[in-house]
């Protein structure tokens, strides 16, 4: 596999070059070992990354112009890389990962940076960002899996979601209840779907009474220590009685339709009489589940039992669904990393020049000023390196996306195709061919970290 | 993916060993350790497996079993969860061990197609002819040889459920599934949500237990046969037929906890624990293996946690089991002795009353088992007889059959999306084992 930790370490390429460059510079040949010698001393490190790095990157090139079986099939593996919809999903997802996470970091890294080279306990603050790192990428992703769990019972990111949700919107009485299904019922839904109002099948004369009985209350919604339901006392002239109540007796037996001895009532419903689609009379049912309308003109109503009884509770957000699940996964590598761009940016923002930003300020120019024509700019050789190195680790960005995503195609990333390639379909061509496509994508991020740390050298 | 499986049916074992090991003690003696057999004296015999833990100790018990009947000393290999990356070398490098247990048929028609694997002499298929039925044997032949033994089952024909939320609901465990779908909407009726369903991408396997169930259940043996060997294709109406069926459950959001979005995040341990351990529905699909995940609530397996048969949703009682083939890698008088015995009602006799085991021998007769849930499944199981089959998913390549969101584990996640798009799930079913069978 030619991943990018395969390709020379840059530091040590670099300190080649540079070092053969010094020793002609000098012009001290005579003091150099023989070559032979020198590569006599060479030869277990040259052997070391033959074996280890040069053949590995070597055969995976050349494994990459095979199929499964081991025929050769030209550029077949290339192509197919961005071929079919779950490979354009990974290449997609792969360029959203390249764009936005690196920016990302190193933007968050460079606020913290600068927010936190003013305050007190800056060290404990940077400390406790960096954290994360110690964690390995495995554990933070099975961590955020739990973050994001669907369930606002388990997922910490929906409780809070809904909770927030919650404050505003309201609670709903008795979510998902509704009427039995079937003809001839006394209830009926009024249209079809989550949270739709119920309504009398017939009409209730003013002066009557109405039994509305509700069905798939979930334990959850029926208060502590229920009520038994009762049928509700004759109406008085003007007036329209009910019952509004959960009719499954536990266990099973009760007779549907009819208030059964420990069937439970349902209290804080609101019901309405309904004339001509307009509301004449409202009110709220009791413990017992029993409710009167008062002061009904003559005539009859149907009742209707609103919509917002029922209306199914919020979820919360679909992170993991297709949509949220790159996204999501990125805010997990986030808290991993703004640790590392936060340190590094730090270190040299300490490197500034003191009197630059001094000099700024006597001139006059604001705090924003200050940060966006000189901090940033003396700066830029830092970011530039935190960034290069964030793209390099991006694209071969693995577990979290194998741990969060577990498996779903919608959040595939190449480094995790060519693994589930080579390893769980066992097409190896395949498989070879994204890795030598990887090392591709590296090798100008590459070049440019070892070009730079040249420069840093001169 | 397989691996999941293989471990949660390691701790599996793990569960159930604590009431085995009560058991064991009032067994009837070995029959075979008051003669102390001296045929195979001197003879080593290597076995490996991928158990460990708990399950190893059991097999060792049956292996011991062996050493005192024979006199041959066997000695115990762990291979790990996958087995190949542990025999592949072992092969090449003609060093196997005598037996090995592989967790998949398809294992041994790789091997044996290389032809790395000894068949069976005769008087070990004699043996196995008298105790497995022939849709087994076949399992463990290529190109006309018999070469595995099926030494280990797992059961995949039953649904769980919480006694309680089926009591409250005033319903009886389904013996159809028709009733099924009845009581479930009875349960919703009581405000109770019917099922657990875990379509999580990595744990989508449970899907194709489903659906082989209901498949094998309507088509019938033949069909599901042809189907597994990919030789009638996926747009079959047969299959149209299992997945209308299906969506009667699947279909209906309200039947599954928390609804689609959370059902399709949902992994199998989720789905026990929203049964068993939180109370959010009342019935999960999976395994005898699903009892090592309910032992971690508080939940008692025979107790607060019950199986019922998978409904028969056509003409056939469903039995679709998975399980572990023994192989001989190596010549000689020892490999083939204990092919024999693992063979036997004997080793499945003295494996059943350690507990954590169940055996596609006939000849295991169900009080051999100490464990209660074990007995019941295996008396389902011996009652489907000829009928029963292998998971069709785990005989497929694993490309189509075994792997996390690709092939039929995504296809049929496709379908609990898209319930009324039978003829789009078909599509994708079919293209992608067209794809994998090649």
């Amino acid at each position: 596999m030619a991943r990018q930790e395969d390709a020379p370490p840059p530091a040590a390429a670099a300190d080649a070059a540079a070092g053969g460059r010094r020793g002609r510079r000098g012009g001290r040949e005579g003091l150099n070992p023989p070559s032979w010698l020198a590569g006599g001393f060479l030869l277990p490190a040259l052997l070391l990354l033959g074996f280890l790095v040069v053949y590995p990157i070597v055969y995976s090139v050349v494994r990459s112009f095979f199929d499964a079986s081991g025929d050769f099939n030209g550029l077949d593996n290339y192509t197919g890389v961005f071929k079919g919809h779950d490979n354009l999903v990974a290449v997609r997802n792969t360029a959203v990962w390249v764009v936005v996470a690196p920016t990302i970091v190193t933007i968050i890294g460079l606020l913290f940076a600068v927010l936190t080279e003013r305050i007190r306990w800056a060290t404990a603050f940077k400390l406790v960002v960096f954290m994360p790192m110690a964690i390995s990428f495995l554990a933070s992703g099975v961590i955020f899996r739990l973050v994001y769990e669907q369930d606002p019972d388990k997922g910490v990111a929906n409780a809070a979601v809904v909770a927030v949700h919650d404050t505003f919107a309201g609670k709903t009485a008795y979510p998902g209840a509704g009427p039995r299904a079937g003809q001839d019922q006394p209830v009926r839904a009024e249209g079809s779907g989550d949270g739709v109002p119920v309504v009398t099948t017939k009409p209730v004369e003013a002066g009557g009474s109405a039994l509305l009985p509700l069905l798939r209350v979930k334990p959850e919604y029926l208060p502590d220590k229920p009520v038994p339901a009762r049928t509700a006392p004759a109406a008085k002239p003007g007036q329209i009685t009910g019952t509004v109540w959960f009719d499954f007796t536990k266990g099973g037996g009760g007779t549907p339709n009819a208030v059964d001895p420990t069937e439970s009532g349902l209290p804080g419903v609101t019901v309405q009489a309904l004339r001509g689609g307009k509301v004449v009379a409202s009110t709220e049912t009791r413990a017992d589940g029993t409710f009167t309308l008062a002061e009904v003109p003559p005539g009859s109503y149907t009742l209707r039992l609103p919509k917002d009884n029922f209306t199914a509770a919020y979820g919360g957000a679909e992170w993991l669904g297709s949509t949220l699940i790159t996204p999501a996964i990125i805010g997990a590598y986030l808290w991993v990393w703004s640790g590392f761009a936060m340190v590094l940016i730090a270190a040299g923002l300490a490197a500034i020049p003191r009197d630059a930003l001094e000099a700024a300020r006597v001139d006059g120019a604001t705090e924003w000023q200050v940060f966006r024509r000189v901090t940033i700019p003396l700066l830029a050789p830092v970011l530039a390196v935190v960034l290069v190195t964030l793209v390099i680790n991006v694209l071969k960005v693995f577990d979290l996306v194998f741990i969060i995503g577990g498996g779903d195609p919608n959040a595939s990333v190449l480094a995790l195709q060519m693994w589930t390639k080579s390893f769980g379909e066992g097409d190896q061509g395949t498989g070879s061919a994204i890795a030598v496509l990887l090392f591709l994508l590296v090798l100008p991020a590459m070049l440019f970290n070892i070009r730079r740390l040249r420069q840093e050298r001169k | 993916m397989r691996i999941s499986r293989r471990l949660v049916a390691a701790a599996a074992a793990a569960g159930l060993v604590a009431s085995a090991a009560a058991a064991c003690g009032g067994d009837d003696g070995d029959k075979g350790g008051a003669s102390g057999g001296t045929e195979l004296k001197g003879v080593k015999i290597e076995v490996a497996a991928k158990w460990t833990g708990p399950e190893e100790q059991n097999f060792r018990k049956v292996l011991a079993q062996f050493e005192k009947q024979t006199g041959a000393t066997v000695t115990y290999a762990s291979t790990g969860e996958d087995t190949d990356a542990y025999l592949g070398p072992r092969l090449e490098a003609k060093t196997p061990p005598d037996v090995a247990i592989l967790p998949q048929p398809g294992l041994l028609q790789q091997y044996a197609a290389k032809g790395q694997l000894k068949p069976l002499a005769d008087d070990v298929v004699t043996e196995v002819q008298k105790n497995f039925s022939p849709y087994w044997k076949d399992l463990g032949s290529a190109d006309g040889k018999t070469y595995g033994v099926l030494a280990k089952a797992a059961y995949k024909s039953i649904i769980w459920y919480r006694p309680q939320a089926l009591a409250d609901a005033g319903v009886q465990p389904p013996a159809t599934w028709a009733d099924l779908v009845k009581d479930a909407g009875t349960l919703q009726d009581a405000g109770t949500t019917p099922f657990a369903l875990a379509a999580a991408s990595s744990d989508s396997w449970t899907l194709t237990d489903w659906f082989e169930n209901v498949y094998l259940s309507q088509a019938g043996p033949d069909l599901y046969d042809k189907l597994a060997g990919h030789e009638i294709k996926w747009t079959d109406p047969s299959v149209a037929k299992a997945l209308q069926t299906l969506a009667q459950v699947w279909g209906k959001p309200d039947f599954l906890a928390g609804g689609l979005a959370q059902a399709t995040k949902t992994k199998f341990d989720g789905s026990v624990t929203d049964v068993f351990g939180s109370n959010k529905a009342a019935m999960v699909y999976g395994g005898d293996f699903a009892a090592a995940n309910i032992a971690t609530t508080k939940a008692k397996v025979g107790t607060d946690a019950k199986v019922f048969a998978f409904p028969k949703a056509g003409g056939t009682a469903p039995a679709l089991l998975g399980g572990d083939v023994a192989v001989a890698m190596k010549d000689g008088k020892g490999a083939m002795a204990l092919m024999k015995f693992l063979a036997s009602p004997e080793a499945g006799k003295t494996w059943a009353g350690i507990g954590g085991y169940l055996s596609p021998n006939k000849n295991v007769p169900p009080d051999s088992y100490s464990d209660p849930v074990a007995k019941q499944l295996i008396a389902q199981m011996q009652a489907a007889g000829d009928a029963a089959r292998y998971d069709m998913s785990d005989l497929a390549p694993a490309a189509f059959g075994g792997s996390p969101g690709k092939g039929e584990w995504e296809a049929l996640r496709y379908f609990v999306q898209h319930p009324s798009d039978v003829k789009g799930t078909q599509q994708r079913l079919e293209d992608e084992a067209a794809k994998a069978f090649k």
